[in-house]
């Protein structure tokens, strides 16, 4: 799915996130949201999920305004920071929740759903640890199953905030590996947050550098990691990638 | 440590001899001010036998103070619990201006006296003011009667469920959820499958305090009940009507079985806490 951001502002109370961004994602592309804390990066990414709402400015999904769509109607697969899996469910009820959670006339039937599930399991290589609960997963694994939950929902694209953050440097590099073929195999529209150029640069079809201001986080250059690295086309980007 | 040298000794902990000291201290505070007056009450309540502590508690009046105690607390607890999940809920899923002055005002029972309440209540429910005069025409009068006595107990018990869910839920965060509306539930289906699995031990511990106040309240039901004997006298009224007429036996029958309500929700309490303390860490602010 293609993604227009148009002129997005956001301000909480008199703090300003972001001053007015712009941004256009092609259809299937892995893009990185790159820049430190404070540069609104993580916002930008709520706003597309539909957890928070713009002050300004559109969004749009498919050339289509999607700026009024609530968050249910989004069907972003979101992964969180820290993943928010359901602590008290297992990993299979996790990642059925958003099955079961559909209006009875969409909603498969439990035999159905329990097929999803475990083909899920089999695409992130984690086909035994149905039963457990996520306080019994490594890091990795809890990363894992919470892309699986967000897949579940077949989603229309795939928003990911710091997904590696929590992860030791080992576990880190498997998983963007994962997250590569994940993306690869289903084509979806894919958006990260982080603050690693490393990462970023490593994994992204498109990188776009955000710095923050007391006048609230701006875009200060998009465009693919070999390009940002020879060209980088301000100050900051500059400083940032030097650093 | 059995296999440590005898002298060797963790930094944080005190000689053998202090230690004794302070457990005997803390032992015999405990004896004095809480077992023994306990023992007192049973002591003085079967002090003429069982027969006759059995007697004074199948008087209707006492029946009836039973029966209004347990309908009050069965009405205001039920409805403090949903209340107290509403605020709790607000003040910890949402931002918004003066969440400070909230959360003072959940706390103002505790700090104001419950007499005052009581007093509070009559100045606005009572049959000369509007509201009141219209409910006494109607037939169902507020004051001194069950609605008054309900209300009363609802606003001095109000904070107990409220002030147990507000740190578990704020150390919870919000982003289950979150995660839970991006997957597509409804904000309902959110707080039903999400949020109230997350808080249901604490819910529970902030109920059962809330019931053993609602049960034991005086103050404010005094105030707001009349004290009318055989209908408006709940528990703690009739046991000290009771007491201030020399009837000691009844009086003393009653407060063991009051206290035995109250040892029941104690008993509860532990034995949640036992089976499930690491999600009630969170909440053990007392």
């Amino acid at each position: 799915m293609h993604i227009e951001i148009d002129e997005i502002s956001k301000s909480f109370g008199t703090t300003a996130a972001l001053t007015p961004v712009s941004l256009a994602i092609p259809s299937g592309a892995l893009v990185a949201l790159l820049g430190p804390s404070g540069s609104g990066k993580t916002t930008l990414l709520r706003i597309l999920g539909g957890l928070e709402y713009p002050t300004s400015g559109r969004v749009l999904f498919d050339g289509q305004d999607a700026t009024g769509l609530t968050v249910q109607q989004r069907r972003a697969g979101f992964v969180f920071q820290s993943y928010a899996l359901f602590r008290h469910m297992t990993v299979f009820d996790n990642i059925a929740y958003g099955l079961k959670a559909r209006p009875r006339a969409s909603r498969p039937p439990g035999a159905e759903i329990a097929r999803r599930v475990t083909r899920l399991l089999d695409l992130i290589q984690l086909p035994d640890i149905g039963a457990r609960y996520p306080s019994q997963l490594s890091g990795g694994q809890r990363q894992r199953v919470a892309l699986a939950r967000a897949l579940a929902i077949e989603p229309r694209m795939l928003l990911l905030d710091e997904p590696f953050g929590a992860l030791d440097a080992k576990v880190r590099k498997e998983l963007r590996q994962g997250l590569r073929d994940i993306h690869d195999t289903t084509g979806l529209t894919t958006v990260f947050v982080t603050h690693d150029q490393d990462e970023a640069m490593e994994l992204a079809d498109l990188v776009v550098v955000m710095s923050g201001s007391t006048t609230g986080g701006k875009i200060e250059q998009i465009g693919k990691p070999q390009d940002i690295r020879a060209r980088p086309a301000t100050a900051f980007v500059r400083e940032f990638l030097g650093a | 440590m059995s296999d440590a040298p005898a002298t060797w000794r963790p930094a944080t902990e005190e000689t053998p001899l202090v230690r004794r000291l302070l457990i005997a201290a803390v032992l015999v505070v405990l004896a004095l001010l809480l077992f023994a007056p306990l023992v007192a009450v049973f002591y003085e309540a079967l002090r003429k036998g069982w027969w006759q502590a059995i007697a004074t508690l199948a008087k209707p009046e006492a029946l009836s103070a039973i029966r209004l105690t347990v309908t009050v607390a069965a009405i205001a607890v039920p409805l403090n619990a949903v209340f107290g999940v509403a605020a709790a809920w607000f003040i910890t899923k949402y931002d918004f201006r003066g969440k400070a002055v909230l959360l003072t005002l959940i706390d103002l029972p505790f700090s104001v006296s419950p007499v005052v309440v009581g007093l509070c209540v009559v100045l606005t429910f009572g049959a000369n003011t509007w509201v009141g005069g219209l409910m006494v025409n109607a037939g169902y009068p507020i004051v001194f009667a069950l609605p008054g006595i309900v209300l009363a107990s609802m606003i001095v018990t109000f904070p107990f469920v409220a002030r147990e869910l507000i740190p578990v839920m704020v150390e919870q965060g919000r982003a289950e959820e979150e995660a839970a509306l991006t997957l597509g539930a409804s904000g309902w289906r959110t707080f039903r499958t999400v949020t109230l699995p997350n808080i249901r031990w604490a819910l529970l511990y902030g109920v059962l305090l809330c019931n053993a106040r609602a049960m034991g309240e005086f103050g404010a039901v005094a105030v707001v009940s009349g004290k009318i004997r055989g209908q408006t006298a709940t528990m703690p009224i009739t046991i000290e009507m009771l007491y201030n007429e020399y009837l000691s036996v009844a009086a003393f029958t009653l407060a063991a079985v009051l206290a035995l309500l109250g040892f029941l929700t104690l008993g509860l309490k532990t034995f949640l806490e036992i089976r499930h303390a690491d999600a009630l860490a969170a909440s053990r602010r007392h």
